[in-house]
This record gives structure tokens, sequence and C-alpha cells, in this order.
């Protein structure tokens, strides 16, 4: 039986087996391929998407627990018209991603942060951002936070 | 050093006489090139391959790298993986710079994994390094260099080498030739003589007569022209493009979402796979039932390989379900009673044996020492690479032919593999290279595994397959940094000197040719003992460098507080007066307030390693956090890698490199126990968070105009000794083995 949910914004009847974690519906079914594994534990938060706003670590979300529910994956962040989100150009102004395979995650968990804490501090950086990145693009994720968030001084002060 | 994987795989293949295998130094690490096949020497020929395979209507090649169309468009192809550390910028910075490009132009995309695409500067640079002759090599012909290049399926992105070997000895040579023959054109078709002639975005100019030539109106006859072999370059006063922080033109596709990594690739009818090899490397697979897979929806097959069982399903989730519910026996190949505990005691018993298998050095040591000697002994575990995309290549066999698409650091190496394990001609086995999610030295051509596993699967598979490696398979089945042990024994003068320093290690590889002691000393000895456990062991990021900059930057501290010293005059002691090594050690000092208080329980700790040609200084602040764990606050680097491309680059190299030694130094280790990894994720592989990474980083480039250094691995080795020093001043605790974890707790 379908499992009905919306996925940036459009409604979809999705046709996975119920166990399958939300990551691979995401990737393998949908075909949006932005959203990535890296761990398959929760562990590491490449996988991390908006489920009814709150960042998640799709790798281990079985499918059948978002039915009903509205999901935003970096594909839906955009605007309707192409416009790339505030956090997206923060990271481009900061030239935050190297390899850049955890950026998407880190991405919708910046974005979740800034919507919960409107101008996060250092410290509710540090509690909120545990996703990992292997290159250490960790002060420059801080500088792009400040920054999408009107914090330039901090976002100079915490720069590198 | 690890054979190459397809060794006892490969079939015999047709039209080809025989495989032989070249060995050459990158940082240290023998690679080894996958194969020879038949290829002229003629260098034209293999330009004129190039061309074939890249120049579309309307579109014209220069030197195989360089694309103009008659459209202004200007496309690059680079012969590196760019895997994040922002080379292939560069490199379109160099070239785009002695072009005089318009940069809103200029695309770079990946070079074909074609021998005719094989890196000749990269060949010219390592030949250049291991003899240190530059010259010699500069008088070595371009097609015999080309040549070289191709025998070794050279296309590798190792050895911080992207930009000091093919930015300066290719890159920078093409633009500056093709940008001549552009003018040579202008100035026929404008008939005025060349010298009146400027160029300017994409532009030839003709001021007096107010005439102007677009380079796409020009490509199609300039192309036509032969090239100078060793044109002008622009003296750097005239830079307008390198030496800037030119934002990365792979970016914008990292943050929406769109870039794609081997990871992501798809085509039509495409089943996914997923794996696990013997979990004690060395292992055979003995027996598994298929059963308890095949009873999972959307599981179509087992594969059993010699040594690994592979399930191939509809998606992912199948698939790595379906390898969970088997039960496989495998042998462990006699390697059952390899732990970590049993290679530090066989590593014990190496040196006390005291037969080096390699010995350098210089002085009467054994005088120096003395009697009464200080004595050290370190210990570092095996690193594992933990790239962020864990290993996915999909292959494709259909009507006789082979493609594969994934990301790995030498795609014609890839291939080459490829070829020998499908028994395929060459021409039938096409690699297409993809963004890499990280690699730091794991997707090298010598530990190539899953190469090996995606081509075989594909042979027997009537349809394309993706072998994804699960987190798990890519924790126990890493190309290590190998785990490593030294002693070392020096001797101090009342005066404060060190009369004699002996560093004895033991690891599978002599680090001799890569690691740098900058240090002038009257007798010191570096002896080398090999010793080679069942693991993989490989580059990982920076080489030896971390070992051996621990142990030396460790002792030297060791040896400075026991002579009553300040850490940073004791180095300065014995450093040449005048030296870039002296010069920046200084520059750190000064920058970090070394020698004004810190605050209660923090320490300072001082480092310097050169590698790669580039020498770096960092000072950390550190103390040790309530959980015992240290904590970082403050991290002051000074850089000289002698000139700089594009400067916010290289700084996100240092501050991620810095990250990734910290990360290293707290936490990570891979242990053994009877011959197989314990560790499972990275849930018991931890990684440096962003509430564990220091708040501050300070880091300054010196720019000192010595010939370009390195930049994507440098930034690595001190932090681990500085830390590690930094904790011995705030608590009086020597770590000497690492990871630190909760060593210098109070």
């Amino acid at each position: 039986m379908a499992i009905q949910t919306s996925i940036n914004g459009k409604a979809v009847a999705l046709s996975a087996e119920p166990d399958t974690p939300l990551l691979w519906v995401i990737r393998e079914e949908l075909g949006l391929t932005g959203t990535k594994f890296g761990c398959g534990v929760a562990a590491c938060g490449a996988c991390t998407v908006h489920v009814d706003g709150e960042p998640t670590r799709s790798c281990s979300v079985p499918v059948s627990d978002v039915a009903g529910k509205s999901i935003t994956t970096i594909e839906g962040l955009k605007s309707a018209d192409g416009t790339l989100h505030a956090v997206q150009k923060a990271w481009i102004a900061a030239q935050v991603p190297q390899c850049g395979y955890c950026q998407s995650g880190q991405i919708m968990a910046a974005v979740a942060l800034i919507e919960k804490t409107g101008r996060p501090s250092d410290a509710q950086i540090d509690e909120a951002m545990t996703n990992i990145c292997r290159c250490g693009t960790y002060p420059r994720i801080r500088k792009a936070i400040h920054a999408a968030t009107g914090q330039a001084a901090k976002a100079q002060e915490g720069a590198v | 050093m690890t054979d190459t994987p397809t060794a006892d795989s490969a079939a015999t293949p047709v039209k080809r006489k025989g495989v032989k295998r070249r060995a050459f130094l990158i940082g240290g690490v023998a690679i080894v090139g996958a194969g020879l096949f038949g290829i002229s020497i003629a260098d034209s020929n293999a330009a004129k391959d190039a061309k074939a395979r890249i120049a579309g209507k309307g579109e014209h090649v220069f030197a195989t790298w360089l694309k103009i169309g008659e459209d202004d468009s200007i496309t690059i192809y680079s012969p590196h993986t760019d895997i994040g550390q922002g080379s292939n910028t560069g490199l379109a910075q160099m070239l785009a710079e002695e072009l005089d490009a318009a940069w809103d132009q200029v695309r770079l995309v990946s070079a074909p994994a074609e021998p005719s695409f094989a890196n000749v500067g990269l060949g010219r640079g390592f030949l250049g390094e291991m003899t240190g002759q530059a010259a010699i090599v500069n008088g070595i012909p371009a097609s015999f260099l080309s040549f070289i290049a191709r025998q070794m399926n050279l296309q590798i992105t190792g050895g911080s080498t992207a930009l000091r070997f093919t930015g300066q000895q290719t890159f920078q040579k093409v633009g500056a030739a093709t940008r001549l023959a552009l003018i040579e054109t202008a100035a026929k078709r404008l008939n005025v003589p060349a010298a009146e002639l400027t160029t300017q975005d994409s532009t030839v100019i003709h001021a007096k007569s107010s005439r102007a030539l677009r380079y796409g109106e020009l490509a199609a006859e300039a192309a036509t022209l032969s090239l100078d072999n060793a044109p002008k370059l622009k003296d750097p006063a005239q830079y307008r493009l390198m030496r800037q922080s030119m934002q990365r033109l792979d970016i914008p596709a990292k943050v929406d979402g769109t870039a794609q990594y081997g990871m992501d690739f798809a085509v039509p009818d495409m089943r996914v796979a997923t794996i696990m090899a013997a979990p004690v490397r060395g292992g055979k697979l003995t027996s598994v039932d298929t059963a308890p897979a095949m009873a999972i929806k959307g599981v179509e097959k087992v594969i059993k390989l010699d040594d690994a069982v592979a399930v191939i399903a509809k998606g992912y989730w199948p698939a790595i379900s379906g390898l969970r519910a088997l039960s496989p026996s495998f042998s462990d190949g006699g390697n059952a009673g390899i732990s970590t505990a049993s290679i530090f005691t066989a590593h014990d018993a190496l040196i006390a044996k005291g037969k080096a298998d390699n010995e350098a050095g210089e002085g009467d040591v054994k005088a120096g020492l003395g009697a009464k000697p200080m004595k050290a002994k370190y210990q570092v575990p095996f690193l594992h690479h933990a790239m962020m995309e864990p290993f996915a290549l999909t292959a494709h066999f259909k009507d006789g032919k082979l493609n594969i698409w994934g990301g790995m650091q030498d795609p014609l190496a890839t291939k080459m593999a490829a070829v020998e394990v499908s028994g395929l001609d060459a021409d039938n086995v096409t690699f297409h290279p993809m963004i890499i999610g990280g690699s730091f030295g794991r997707r090298l051509p010598m530990y190539m595994e899953i190469v090996t596993q995606v081509t075989k699967l594909a042979m027997q598979l009537p349809y394309p397959v993706k072998l994804i490696w699960s987190r798990e398979e890519e924790v126990a089945q890493g190309a290590y940094r190998p785990q490593s042990s030294a002693v070392l024994t020096a001797s101090v003068t009342d005066k404060k000197r060190i009369a004699a320093y002996q560093n004895d290690y033991v690891q599978p590889e002599s680090a001799e040719d890569e690691t740098v002691f900058p240090y002038i000393l009257p007798a010191v000895s570096r002896r080398h003992f090999a010793h080679v456990s069942n693991q993989n062991t490989g580059a990982w990021r920076s080489v030896n460098s971390t070992q051996q900059g621990f142990y030396n930057e460790s002792f030297m501290d060791e040896l400075a507080h026991a002579a009553g010293e300040d850490p940073v005059v004791f180095r300065r002691n014995h450093l040449k007066a005048g030296s870039r090594h002296l010069r920046v050690l200084d520059e750190v000092a000064a920058r970090s307030g070394w020698g004004t208080p810190v605050p209660a329980g923090r320490g300072r700790g001082v480092a310097l390693v050169e590698s790669f040609k580039t020498i770096v200084a960092q000072v950390v602040e550190a103390s040790v956090g309530e959980d015992g764990m240290p904590k970082v606050h403050k991290v002051t680097t000074v850089v000289d890698a002698g000139s700089i491309v594009n400067p916010d680059a290289a700084m996100a190299q240092i501050e991620g490199g810095t990250i990734m030694g910290l990360s290293s130094a707290i936490g990570e280790a891979i242990t053994l126990d009877k011959g197989a990894v314990l560790q499972s994720n990275l849930s018991d592989y931890p990684l440096l968070t962003m509430a564990q990474s220091p708040l501050f980083q300070d880091i300054h480039f010196l720019n000192s105009g010595a010939p370009m250094g390195g930049i994507g691995e440098p930034g690595v080795p001190p932090a681990a000794p500085a830390l590690a020093n930094a904790l011995f001043a705030a608590t009086g605790k020597r770590v000497r083995n690492l990871p630190i974890k909760t060593q210098a707790k109070g």
C-alpha cells in the first residue's frame, strides 16, 4: 500500500517497503540525490532532511513513520523562482564546501537551527551542529551561519 | 608494499604482450601502475587522439588540455580529481592567467581516463623531485615524458602535486603558448606586427587601430599552428587571476544538491549491490547459504567472489538487508593471531634486535649519545581515511564494452585495473570520472578492491550494477595509515645543544624519501625497521609526515624541557640562521603570543613540520576538559608554501588539515583483534565535531618566493605534536601514544 507524504511541497505516493529508511526512498525512488548516504546509523548527519520542519537523519527513519508528514530536502530549499536560500548563499560567500559530500546535511541542519533560534550563538551552534565533516569545514560553517543571520561581526571574529 | 589487488585475478588480456609493473614514489609511497600496453612514443599521436575525443563542432583543441569554442567558451581538461582541495580551480586560474582568458567563460572538466590524457607535467615534477635535478628533467624531451606518463597510467591526484607540478609544468605553459598562437593568428588577419597586439579577457586587441578579435574568432586558425614549447610566462606582478581568491568553480553545485558524486549515479535498469569481504584480511569465502538473502523482497542475486560475498537487489536497502541476513564463513588466511598488541610487540622486538632495513643520517651517533642518553618510545595506531562518501562505483558490461562510473584518485589507473580484471581490450573499457566525496589517499590506485569487485560483478550481470560499500565495510576494509612505533634516543650537552639524535621507527615502508628533519645536529641517525601486518596500509593525508612529525616534534619538546630550555628557543638553537624554517617558527611564536601568560589550566605547545616542500609551524593552546578529553582553544599556524595560487582555498586546506590532524590525535584509532578490525562505523571511530574544534584559528602565509610547495597535505602533521606538547605544558603529562583520549587527565 502506498505511503502518502509530501516532498518539497509536492504530494507523493511512495511504493517502497514500509521498513525502508526514508533516505533510500528519497534517493532511489524519488531520484533526489542531494541527500547523502554517509553511515547508515545516524552518526554523521549527511542524510539530514526536515520532517515537519525538524532536522531528521533520514537514514534511520523508516518511511512508514513519515506518512502524512511534510519533508523538505536540499532540493526544496530554493524558492520557486530558483533563488538560493539565504543560508545557501552564505555557504557560497564563505566558500564552505571542500569535498561537499556532507554539505547538504550541514545546510539542512543549519537552516533548522536558524529557524528555531533566529540568531544562534556559538554555544547553540556547537550544540545543534553535530553533523560530521571530514574535510574540517567547521570554522566556515560557523562563519556562514553567523553571516546568514546578520552577525557579520561575529562571523569576522569566529573567522579563521 | 601491498601489491595491486588485481594481481592474482587478472585474466589474460588480449592484444597485450605481458604486463609490466612500474613503481614510482609519491610522498614516499610506491605506486604501482596497473600495466603497460602498446602505444606509440610520438607525442603527436597522443595529441591527435586527445583531440578526437574532445573536439566537437566549432571547437578547437590546444595541446590536449585546452579547448576554445567559436562561441568564446574556454574548456580546460584536468588530469586531476578535485577531491575538495580546490586544485581544479587553481589549475584553471593558472591556465586562464597565462591565456588572458575571460574568467567567466572558463569551465573546467575532468580529462577522459585515457592514455592520451596522461599527466606529463606530473611525471616531470616527480622526476625532478626524485632526482633533485630539475635541470636534468627539463632536458628530457616532452615526447619522452609523455611516454613515461602514459606508461605509468599517470593521472593520479596525491602528494600535493596538482598546482606545483601539473600547474607549473603544464597548464601555465599551455595557456601562454596558446595565447601566442592566437596573437600570431590575429597579427596575420589584421596585418599588423604581433608586437603591437595585447590580450585581455579572451580578446586580442590592436590599440593603434582600435580593432579587436575575439579568441573564438581566432581559434580555428590558431589551432593549426604549432605551439611554442617554452613560452615566456608572465611576471607575477601582472597576475590578475593567480594569487587571487577566485571563488571555487565546484562550490555552487555543492550547496544546492545538484553535484553528482559516484554514489549518485543512476541509469535505467540499474541494480544496487553491496558486499562483505573477509573480515580477517587475507581470508577467503569458504561457504555461504544464500537462501536468507534471497528471501528478502527486492533481492535478486547473491554472488560469491573469491574473498567476498555480494548481494544484488533493486535498491540499497534490500541489498544491505540481504547481506545482513547472510551468515557467510570466511577463512582467516592464517592471520587470526594478529592484534594491535601483537603488532606493537613485534615492533618492539625488531627494534631490540637492531637490524634496520634502511639507515640514513650523518655523524657519529653512537659516540654522541654517550652513556646516558634520553630515550622515549612512541606509538601511533592505524588510521581510517573516513571519507564522507563511502565507495560507490557503477559498472555496465554490454556488447563487449565495459563502462564504469565513479570517483577515484587516478581515473586512468582505474581504467587499466578494470582492463586487467575484465580481460577486455583497453579500447573497450571506459572509466567516467565523477565528483569525489572525500578521499585523503583512500582512492589511490594501489588499493582499488572495489574496482576489481564491481568489474567482476558487472561481467556476469546483464544489467548495470552500482556497488556501494556500507560504512561498516568501509571502516573494516580500509587502507589505513600504518600502525607504527618509534624509539627516539638523544643526548643534550650542558650547553643545551643536542649532541646526537636517533630515530628508530617501525612500519611497513621507509619514510626516508619523504620526511624532512630540519634541525642541524652533529650526529643524526634514522633507522627504518620493516614490519607488515595483514592490513592494507596506504597513504593517509600527508602520509609519513603525520607519524614522523609526531615522533620528532614531541621528542624535541621532551629534550627542551629536559634541558630546561623554552621549546621555541630550543628549536631555534638547532635551526640554520636565515632559514625558511626559522622564519616560520619565529612568526608563529610572535603571532601566538608565545611566552605570554595563558589562562589557568591551559598550556601552549609548538610544532614545526615540513612536508611536500611546505613548512608549517603551529602553536596550539589547550587544556583538559572535565571529561578528561583535550580541549583545543586556539591554533596559530604559519605556512610557507613558497607562493600561493588561491589564498582563500589554501587557507581552507590549512584550516581543514589542522582539524583532521587534531581529530586523529584526539580520538581516532583502528584496532585489531584476531586479525580483524574492531571498529564498525563512525559511531566507534569518532571524528572531531564542530563543538570539539578550536573556535579560533589564526592562519598566516609567508609566501617566501621559494619553489611552490604543496597545500593539501602539509596542514595536517603539526597538530598532533603541538597538541600533545600543549597538554604537557598544561598538565605535566607527556602523551606518547595516540590517540590522546583521556591520557592527559589529572
